[in-house]
C-alpha cells in the first residue's frame, strides 16, 4: 500500500473530499487571510489620506482660495492664487521641454535604432534617470542654471523650475514613447514604405497617429507626476508670496506652498496648506484616472 | 523617365523629401541624446560642486558626524546613516507587506472585481504628491503613533535604537511614511512579475495535489523572484532619495543618534533644507553629499535593472 495515510471507503476507493481541518489547509487558509490583511493595510493609508485630506481641505474651498494671494503672517483669509497659476505655469514649461524632447527620443528608440549599442545605453540610460532623485535635479539646475544665470541672468526663476521638473518627466515620456510605437505592427510601417512613403512621412502620418493613446497615456502620467513635485523646485523655482511676475522671476507652486506653510506657527497658514493639498491631490487623481481611461481605449 | 513595357512613371525621391528625412532622423537622434547628456551633466555638476569638500575631508566626510556651518566643519555621517536606516527599515516592513498584496490581487483568492479595486487604490497611493503625504504625516500620523513610541520607549528604552523620548518628528515616523510611499512600487512590480509566471506553472502544482500556499511558496514565487528583487531594489533607491515627506517629519537634527525616535536627516532631506540658503563652503559639502546620494542610488538602479532583465530572459 503506497498510500497508508489516505482514507478509503470499504470498496477501496480512496476519499478525495476536501478536508476542511488537515494541517495544510488549514494554514493556507491562514496564509491567505494574512494576506488579506496585508492588502488591506496597503490600502488603509490612501483611505486615510483622501479622508483627511477632505476633512481638512474642503472646508477652506471658496472662491477667494483661487483669487486672492496667501496673507501675511498671523493675518487670517486670503487664498492661494498665486500659487495655482505657478503650478500650473511651471507644469507647462516642464511640458514644454519634455514632452517633445521625450516623444522625439522614442521615436529614435522605436523607428531607427537597431536595439544594440547605442539605442540600448540610451534605454538603460532613461530607466537609470528614471531613479535618480527628485533632489538631485534640484541640485543640478542649480549648479547649470540658477548659480551660473544661464538664461538671461536669472537666478531662481520659475523657468529653472521648470527646467528641473522636465528632467524628472523626460525619462517616462521616452519609455512610454519607445513602447507604443513597439507596439505599432510592423506591416503598417511596410505598407507604408511600400506605397513610396518616406521615413519622416511614415512617422509622422502612419505610426505616431497609431500609437497615440499609449504616447498620451505615459505624457499624462507624467505630468501628473511633475505638478505634485516638490524637492525640484524648492531651490529653483523658489517662493514668491505675490503674484507671478513672468518666467524669469521666482515663483509660487502649490506644492512648495505646502512645504513651507507646514512648518509656520499660524494656523490660517496651515490651514491653506491643507487646502492646497486638496486642490493638489485632485488634480492628480483627476490625470491618473484620465490617463487610465485613456489607456483602456488603446485595449477596447 | 517612363518605364516603356508596363507604362509606370518611377518617381526618384525629391531632394527636398530626402533633407527632411535626414533632418528629423538627426533631429530625433540628438532628442534620443538628450538622455545620455543630461545624466552625464548631472554626474559632472555635481561631481565639479563637490571637488572642494573632498580635497579638504576626503573619505572622513562619510564617518563624521560633525556637520557645522558655523565653525565650517562638515561630516555627513549623521545623514548618511538616516538615509541607510529610514531606507532599509521602510523596506523591511514593505516588503512582506507589498508582496503579500500582490499575491492577495493576483491569485484566485477574492473575485477578480474586488482584486482589480485594491490594485487600483494600490495605484493611486503612488500618485499622491509627496508632500501632502509629509503634511498628513505630521498632523495625522505622527499623533496617532507617538503613543506607540512611547511605549516602546518606556518598555524598551534600554535598546539603544529605543533609547530616547519620542518628541514629536523623529527617524520613527519617516519610516513609516516612507513605507506608505515605497509599498505602491513594490506592489506594483511584484503582480506584474506574478502575473508573468505561466499559468501553465500554477495547473502543474495544483494538479500534483499542492495547496495554494504550497504552490505560491513552491513554484510562483521562485519563478517570480527576480522581477520582485528587481522591484525591491527600485523601490529602495526610490527611498533612498525621497525628500519631501521625510524632510517634513524627521526633524532635520544635525547630532547623530542611534535612536529611531530621536530626530535625524538624511541626505535629501539636509539638501532640501540647506541648499538654498548655504554659503560657499556648505555648498560644496551638500554637492558632496548629492554626490554620496547619487552614487548609492545609482547603484542600487543598476542593480533592480540587472535583476529585471535576468527576469525577461527566464522565458
Amino acid at each position: 500500500m503506497p498510500y497508508p495515510d489516505i482514507i478509503r471507503s470499504p470498496e477501496g476507493i480512496p476519499n478525495l473530499h476536501y478536508k476542511t481541518w488537515s494541517k495544510q489547509n488549514l494554514s493556507s487558509r491562514f496564509l491567505s487571510a494574512t494576506a488579506g490583511i496585508f492588502a488591506l493595510i496597503s490600502v488603509l493609508p490612501l483611505l486615510a489620506v483622501l479622508i483627511y485630506i477632505l476633512i481638512k481641505g474642503i472646508g477652506g474651498i471658496n472662491l477667494a482660495l483661487f483669487t486672492e494671494l496667501p496673507p501675511p503672517p498671523g493675518l487670517e483669509g486670503g487664498g492661494i492664487g498665486n500659487a495655482i497659476i505657478g503650478s500650473i505655469v511651471v507644469t507647462i514649461i516642464a511640458g514644454c521641454i519634455a514632452i517633445p524632447v521625450g516623444v522625439g527620443g522614442g521615436i529614435y528608440l522605436a523607428e531607427y535604432s537597431n536595439g544594440r549599442g547605442f539605442s540600448q545605453f540610451i534605454r538603460f540610460g532613461a530607466n537609470v534617470l528614471a531613479g535618480v532623485p527628485s533632489i538631485i535635479a534640484g541640485v543640478f539646475v542649480y549648479g547649470i542654471i540658477v548659480s551660473t544665470r544661464l538664461i538671461f541672468g536669472a537666478t531662481f526663476s520659475a523657468i529653472a523650475g521648470g527646467i528641473a521638473l522636465s528632467v524628472l518627466m523626460l525619462p517616462t515620456v521616452i519609455k512610454t514613447t519607445d513602447e507604443g510605437l513597439k507596439l505599432v505592427s510592423d506591416d503598417l510601417r511596410r505598407a507604408a514604405f511600400g506605397v513610396g512613403a518616406s521615413r519622416f512621412v511614415t512617422v509622422s502620418q502612419i505610426t505616431l497617429p497609431t500609437a497615440f493613446a499609449p504616447i498620451a497615456t505615459g505624457v499624462v502620467l507624467s505630468i501628473a507626476r511633475a505638478s505634485g513635485e516638490t524637492a525640484p523646485l524648492i531651490f529653483t523655482a523658489l517662493f514668491s508670496p505675490f503674484w507671478p511676475e513672468g518666467i524669469f522671476e521666482p515663483i509660487a507652486t502649490l506644492s512648495v506652498l505646502i512645504y513651507n506653510f507646514s512648518a509656520l506657527p499660524y494656523e490660517a497658514q496651515i490651514e491653506l496648506a491643507w487646502s492646497a493639498s486638496f486642490i493638489l491631490v485632485f488634480f492628480v487623481l483627476l490625470l491618473n484616472l484620465s490617463a487610465r481611461w485613456l489607456g483602456r481605449l488603446t485595449k477596447g | 523617365m517612363t518605364n516603356l513595357k508596363t507604362g509606370y512613371l518611377l518617381r526618384s525621391r525629391p531632394p527636398s523629401e530626402k533633407f527632411v528625412d535626414i533632418c528629423f532622423k538627426n533631429l530625433v537622434l540628438i532628442m534620443a541624446s538628450m538622455v545620455a547628456i543630461v545624466l552625464i551633466s548631472i554626474l559632472l555638476v555635481v561631481f565639479w560642486g563637490s571637488l572642494d569638500s573632498m580635497g579638504r575631508y576626503g573619505l572622513n566626510f562619510l564617518i563624521t558626524s560633525n556637520w557645522n556651518p558655523v565653525e565650517d566643519q562638515y561630516g555627513a555621517f549623521t545623514a548618511i546613516y538616516g538615509t541607510l536606516v529610514t531606507s532599509l527599515l521602510a523596506l523591511l516592513i514593505a516588503v512582506p507587506l507589498g508582496v503579500g498584496t500582490a499575491i492577495f490581487i493576483t491569485e484566485n483568492i477574492i473575485p477578480e472585481k474586488a482584486r482589480n479595486v485594491i490594485g487600483l487604490m494600490v495605484e493611486l497611493l503612488a500618485a499622491i504628491p509627496s508632500v501632502v503625504l509629509g503634511l498628513w504625516a505630521i498632523f495625522i500620523l505622527e499623533p496617532i503613533i507617538r503613543p506607540f513610541l512611547q511605549f516602546l520607549h518606556n518598555d524598551f528604552g534600554w535598546i539603544p535604537l529605543f533609547s530616547t523620548e519620542p518628541l514629536g518628528p523623529g527617524i520613527a515616523p519617516a519610516i513609516l511614511i516612507l513605507v506608505v510611499m515605497i509599498l505602491p512600487i513594490i506592489t506594483a512590480i511584484s503582480r506584474d512579475s506574478l502575473n508573468q509566471v505561466p499559468m501553465k506553472l500554477r495547473q502543474a502544482a495544483y494538479g500534483v495535489g499542492t495547496t495554494r500556499w504550497g504552490a505560491i511558496f513552491n513554484v510562483i514565487l521562485p519563478a517570480a523572484i527576480s522581477g520582485i528583487a528587481g522591484g525591491v531594489m527600485l523601490a529602495l533607491g526610490r527611498a533612498m532619495g525621497e525628500t519631501m515627506a521625510v524632510t517634513m517629519i524627521i526633524g532635520n537634527s544635525n547630532v547623530f543618534s542611534w535612536s529611531l525616535l530621536a530626530p535625524g536627516n538624511t541626505i535629501s532631506a539636509m539638501l532640501a533644507n540647506q541648499f538654498g540658503e548655504a554659503d560657499v563652503g556648505q555648498l560644496s559639502s551638500l554637492m558632496y553629499a548629492a554626490f554620496v546620494l547619487m552614487i548609492l542610488t545609482l547603484l542600487v538602479n543598476i542593480v533592480a535593472q540587472w535583476f529585471v532583465k535576468k527576469m525577461s530572459l527566464r522565458y
